[in-house]
Parts: C-alpha cells; structure tokens; sequence
C-alpha cells in the first residue's frame, strides 16, 4: 500500500503503461492508382524491437538512455495488406499487434453495416475517414495506435487511394507509400507514374520500388504481397521474391580503393 | 529504430503560407496547396482553404490533423447555427467563433494558424488574423505559416496600413482594386516559394464579393 502512487486515483487507467515505442514492426507500403484501379505493395517482414532494461527499474520506460535497444528480424510472413469489405485494401507499416487491433475495429464496423441489410456497403472514403478519427483520437489519449496506414479501393468507378499518420495527419494522392517508401519510393513515383498505367506496367513499377526498398532498407525482406482492387474485388497475390543481384565488384571488395583502411 | 520513436509528440509541423487581403468590397485569401513533414512532401495538391459560410473562407497551415478537427468542429457548429437562425453566419460572428474554438483548446491547443477573410454584413472586404491559442485581431490584410516571415514585411510594405493609435479610428482596408490584390497575391507566393521549402507546388486563391466566390490556381515552385 506504501508504494501506491497518487496518481492512481485519476482512474483505472492511470497506472498502466502507454505504447512509447513499437515492439513488432513492419517497414513500408507502396500503393499506386493505375488503369482499373489500385495496386499496393508490401514486404512480409516483422522486425522485434527489444529493450533491456536494467534491473530493478520500473517497467514504464521514461528514460530512454537507460535502455539498451537492438532489433531482430523475427517473423518471415506477416501479411500486412488485407481486403477491408467488399471495395477497400488496407496496408499498414509499424506496430503489428496495432494493426491487428484495426482490423477488429474495421470488422466490427463492417459487420455493423452489413446488418442494416440495405444493400448499402461502406467504400474506400468512408473507410479512410473511420480510420482518421480513430488515429487522431487515440492521438489525442496520448495513446496513439503506432501505425502508418494506406488505404485505396474502388466503388461505383472511382477510385480511392489516401493515407493516415499515427497522429491523424491524413491525404489523397495518386501514389503513396508508408516509412521508408516516402524517401526512396516516392521520388520513383512522381517520376514514373501516370494516370493510363496498365496492370502490369504498374507491377512493374511497383516491383521497381520494393527492389530499391530491399537495396536499402535493413527491415524489409525478400518476400512480397502484391494486392489488387478493381470494381470486381479484392486479388491478393501469392507472396513472391525478387530477382536481386549483389555481383557488383565494389561488393565482392569493399575495402578496394579505400588506402589504410581494413 | 526504437531510440528515434522514444520520445513521441502529438505535433506535427506540416508548413504551409496563408495569406488574406480585404478591399472596399471584396475580400481575397490564398494559401499554397504543399503538405510537407520534416524535409518530406507528402502531396502536391492539398488543399489549405475551407469555405465555413457564404461569405466567409478561413486559410490554415500547422498541424494538418489539427487543422480538419477544426474545420469540421466549425462546420458543424455553422450547421447548428442555420437550423437555429436559418440563416448563414456572418464573417465577424465566425471570427469570434473561430477565436473561442482556439481558446476553449488552450492547454492543449489546436496547432493551427489561421487567417479568416470575407465579407461583412455590409458587403466591406474583412480580414482576421489568429494565433494557435485563439488571440485575434481584425486587419486589412494578415498572413500567417511558414512563409509569413517573408510575406508579412512585404505586405507591409506594399499596403501601408494606418496605425492603430489613430483617432478617429481609421478604416483598415486596402486601397487595391481586386485584380491588383490578386496580382499582389500571386506575387508574395511566388516570392516565399523561393526560399521557404514549406511553400510552394500550387497556390490556391479565393476571391469574395459581390458576385459570389470565386476560385483560381496558378502553378508555384515545385522544388
């Protein structure tokens, strides 16, 4: 009893411990509008972050700098893109256990609608705008759902692609990407990407920008989903690799040109 | 990975210039259309400037989901306010209004800097400038985001306004014509996307008066 904290009278929450770092991560989703409708891309990798802590501390992690932190590549086949209803796809990078959560709230609501039995089905801009307020909520808890999420989809022949931040910050564009795909993803995109694109010109382009991801992102692994929605429905695709090359010479000898150096 | 993600905020800057210029009988407000966060573009075509009433238009920059909380918290307060009155809010009514949704998020403000511009119930050019915690004022002309350091001076320069102390008090509007304050408009944005990165892409403009609302676009830097 001597040990309880005042703080513990604000309510039943007030003791227990809010997300300050991600512990099972994934790294980037790229997702592009083509021709009949939208493509996205994402590796299947679920790095572990993990925090020693020295003993005796308490658990809430407050001081950074007395933590020791590393990270493994724990888990080989997360899927992180998944069908939303019967017009939407939904990509997530960042906190997996987060984005399991999500998806209960999207089944929950999507059941909901479906018992109204109107003949009514929530597509792709209802699904984006649901998934701001609860992201900017839990923001707002300081409890935030650590998550970079892209969505797109297709009802009534319009075609949907937007994105959410972990604190709300929301948009539409033609082509997104989450993490590390806003650096080295995005530039190839704008470069690249037209409204005309056909369905395999856009894997194409796609596949060019996981390769690159691969090259230079230490979380992402070999192994992709490529997921398609068009006005006839959801196709995810059997997860595949990529043809990689590392023959280059500055690889097989890196130290080659580099005097007094190892 | 993790240590960068310790110590997490609510915030985020995503940049963006406002700017608004009220004439004898219209009113001008213009904001550039880029989202940035940190040295990012998250979009080209994003757009600033929500319509809240007929005659009313407010521009914000800041925190980008900050910034829709509070267009739509007001727009569903202007909704009450139709079915209570059955009729639109006036520009100044929606001032004071925009001052006490700031106000009423004080401890934990909206991050948002907006100017509001519009008409006023007898059809003068007015322009609104706001601080993120809801301290206001009415002027001839404001701006407000990341370019403002460099638009504000310019502005003053160029629109002269009579000083506050002045008795009788003086009228704050500018003496421009619409298209010049158009032009003007054009102008400082071209400027500020020179040298603030937060600026740029597509300016977006809003001319109010008599005739109604009008938009136009022209293309600004895109690096």
């Amino acid at each position: 009893m001597a040990s309880k904290q005042p703080d513990a009278l604000l309510g039943p929450e007030s003791d227990s411990q809010r997300t300050q770092y991600p512990y099972v991560t994934g790294t980037s989703v790229v997702a592009i509008k083509y021709k009949d409708g939208i493509l996205m891309a994402s590796d299947m990798g679920g790095d572990m972050i993990y925090c020693l802590i020295a003993h005796g501390l308490p658990v809430k992690v407050t001081m950074p700098e007395l933590c020791s932190y590393g990270s493994t590549l724990r888990y080989k086949s997360v899927e992180r893109i998944k069908p939303i209803g019967k017009h939407s796809l939904l990509g997530a990078s960042g906190e997996i256990s987060d984005f399991q959560e999500i998806l209960r709230y999207l089944d929950e609501l999507i059941l909901y609608d479906n018992m109204w039995d109107d003949g009514n089905s929530l597509g792709p801009k209802e699904v984006h705008n649901y998934l701001t307020r609860i992201m900017y909520n839990r923001r707002n808890k300081f409890n935030p759902l650590w998550n970079s999420l892209v969505l797109g989809g297709v009802k009534n022949g319009q075609k949907y692609l937007g994105t959410v931040s972990m604190i709300g910050v929301n948009f539409e564009d033609d082509h997104v990407a989450s993490g590390f795909g806003n650096h080295l993803a995005r530039p190839i995109l704008r470069q690249e990407w037209h409204e005309n694109l056909s369905f395999e010109d856009g894997v194409r382009l796609l596949e060019k920008c996981m390769l690159i991801l691969l090259y230079r992102d230490r979380s992402a692994v070999n192994k992709f989903q490529i997921a398609k929605i068009t006005e006839e429905g959801v196709t995810i695709h059997q997860p595949y690799s990529l043809k990689t090359n590392w023959e280059f010479s500055a690889f097989q000898n890196p130290s080659q040109g580099a005097v007094g150096s190892w | 990975m993790a240590k960068q993600h310790a110590n997490w905020s609510p915030y985020d800057n995503n940049g963006g210039s406002c700017v608004a210029i009220a004439g004898a009988d219209y009113c001008v407000i213009a904001a550039d259309t880029r989202l940035s966060t940190g040295y990012n573009i998250l979009t080209r075509d994003y757009s600033k400037i929500c319509k809240l009433a007929d005659k009313c238009v407010m521009a914000s920059s800041g925190f980008q989901a900050d910034v829709k909380a509070l267009q739509k918290h007001l727009g569903a307060r202007h909704l009450i306010y139709q079915h209570q009155h059955n009729k639109q809010m006036s520009c100044p009514a929606m001032a004071q209004l925009l001052s006490n949704t700031l106000y009423y998020k004080r401890f934990f403000p909206y991050y948002s800097f907006n100017v509001l511009g519009g008409l006023d119930n007898e059809g003068k050019g007015c322009v609104f400038t706001y601080d993120a915690v809801g301290s206001y004022e009415k002027v001839g002309y404001s701006s407000q985001g990341s370019g403002s350091t460099l638009i504000m001076p310019f502005l003053d320069n160029q629109l002269k306004s009579p000083s506050p102390l002045l008795l009788p008090a003086q009228d704050a509007v500018t003496p421009l014509a619409e298209d010049e304050a158009v032009d003007l408009v054009k102008t400082v944005f071209a400027s500020a996307s020179e040298r603030d990165i937060y600026t740029g892409d597509k300016l977006e403009i809003v001319v109010i008066n008599a005739a109604g609302l009008r938009r136009e676009y022209i293309d600004l830097r895109k690096d």
